[in-house]
């Protein structure tokens, strides 16, 4: 019932340990602080969390399913885009 | 019931009974909430009032006798024994109803804590500086909902404005200081809540500005609750809450 009047937020959460904020999921608020509250209720309530970021779903810019072919396809089979074709020196160590 | 021997017990067990009844009328929202992101905001509130009300309770049993524990004091006692304000006991109504009462209860019981985190106890001092930071929370929780439902639409405002209302009398007593807040206040182990009114209008009247909502007139008012005289209201909620340990007074975990 009222989801339907208010917009979808999809959040975003950096956690202690990790450097980015990662996507945790998606909810629904009406406004931009409404919706950071509820992020922080939703969404870390186990965690050490030390940032939230909430965008409204309708500002993400998506590919079409339908052109993944297109898309990405075309990068399956090109191997030497991959680093694995250089000899690393051992004195290099791990990279 | 015996009562406590130790006036710093009583009055830290008077902490515990408010939070916990708060708790129990919170956790009645559990999957009735309107959205679902509310539905857990008002658990993770419920279970903040829960987890303080054990560390009052379990501090209060400490500083008493030790003879009884947090849990013969939430499930083994009548009503009379318990001596939270009236306001906590208040039936949920509708969201703004529940909203409103926990407004108001926040905007009291974080200055409260703030106020008894210098407590000459240092475990008191602890729990009430962890339960200060949930509290902060609290208040802004309902206080952003209190603006959005007073500066809402016609109904929701009319809501808000008749939840306020209803809830007022009940006002007064949070903030009226017996000989019980009096001693534990002089000794520097407690506050005494009169003086914490101005910090609580202060707070009211920022977000009932915002919200555009009129503070209702401040009447003479209801109480009891502080001294163990309850409504009909504290019954059903004990019975609910103590039914289990009654009947299976040797349930545990």
């Amino acid at each position: 019932m009222t989801e339907a009047a208010s917009p979808l937020w999809e959040v975003f959460v950096r956690p202690r340990n990790g450097l980015a904020h990662r996507h945790v999921g998606s909810l629904h608020a009406h406004d931009a602080k409404m919706a950071l509250q509820a992020a922080r209720d939703v969404y870390t309530r186990r965690g050490e969390t030390l940032s939230i970021w909430v965008v409204p779903s309708s500002a993400i810019v998506a590919s079409d399913p339908g052109e993944k072919d297109m898309m990405f396809e075309p990068t399956a089979s090109k191997i030497y885009r991959h680093p694995t074709f250089y000899e690393v020196p051992d004195e290099v160590g791990h990279m | 019931m015996q009562v406590f021997s130790d006036p710093r017990a009583a009055w830290l067990a008077r902490l515990g009974d408010a939070t916990l009844i708060l708790g129990h009328r919170l956790s009645e929202w559990l999957s009735r909430a309107p959205t679902l992101e509310e539905d857990i905001a008002m658990a993770n509130l419920s279970l903040d009032l829960i987890g303080q009300t054990r560390a009052f309770y379990t501090r209060a049993c400490e500083l008493d006798d030790g003879e009884r524990d947090e849990t013969t004091l939430a499930y083994r006692r009548g009503e009379p024994d318990y001596r939270s304000p009236l306001i906590v006991e208040q039936p949920n109504g509708n969201f703004a109803d529940t909203m409103a009462r926990h407004l108001i209860f926040s905007a009291y019981a974080a200055p409260l804590y703030e106020t008894l985190a210098g407590s000459n106890d240092a475990e008191t001092a602890g729990i009430a500086a962890r339960s200060a930071r949930e509290m902060a929370y609290h208040l802004r929780h309902a206080g952003e909902w209190m603006i959005r439902l007073g500066d809402g639409t016609a109904e929701s405002r009319d809501k808000a404005q008749a939840a306020l209302d209803d809830l007022w009398p009940y006002v007064p007593e949070l903030f009226e200081a017996d000989g019980l807040d009096r001693d534990v206040a002089a000794s520097g182990f407690g506050v005494d809540p009169s003086t914490l009114r101005e910090n609580f209008d202060s707070t009211i009247d920022d977000v009932l500005g915002q919200a555009t909502l009129k503070k209702p007139a401040e009447r003479r008012g209801q109480r009891g609750g502080k001294s163990g005289r309850h409504s009909e209201h504290l019954g059903h909620i004990l019975a609910t809450l103590q039914f289990l340990q009654r009947a299976y007074s040797e349930a545990r975990w």
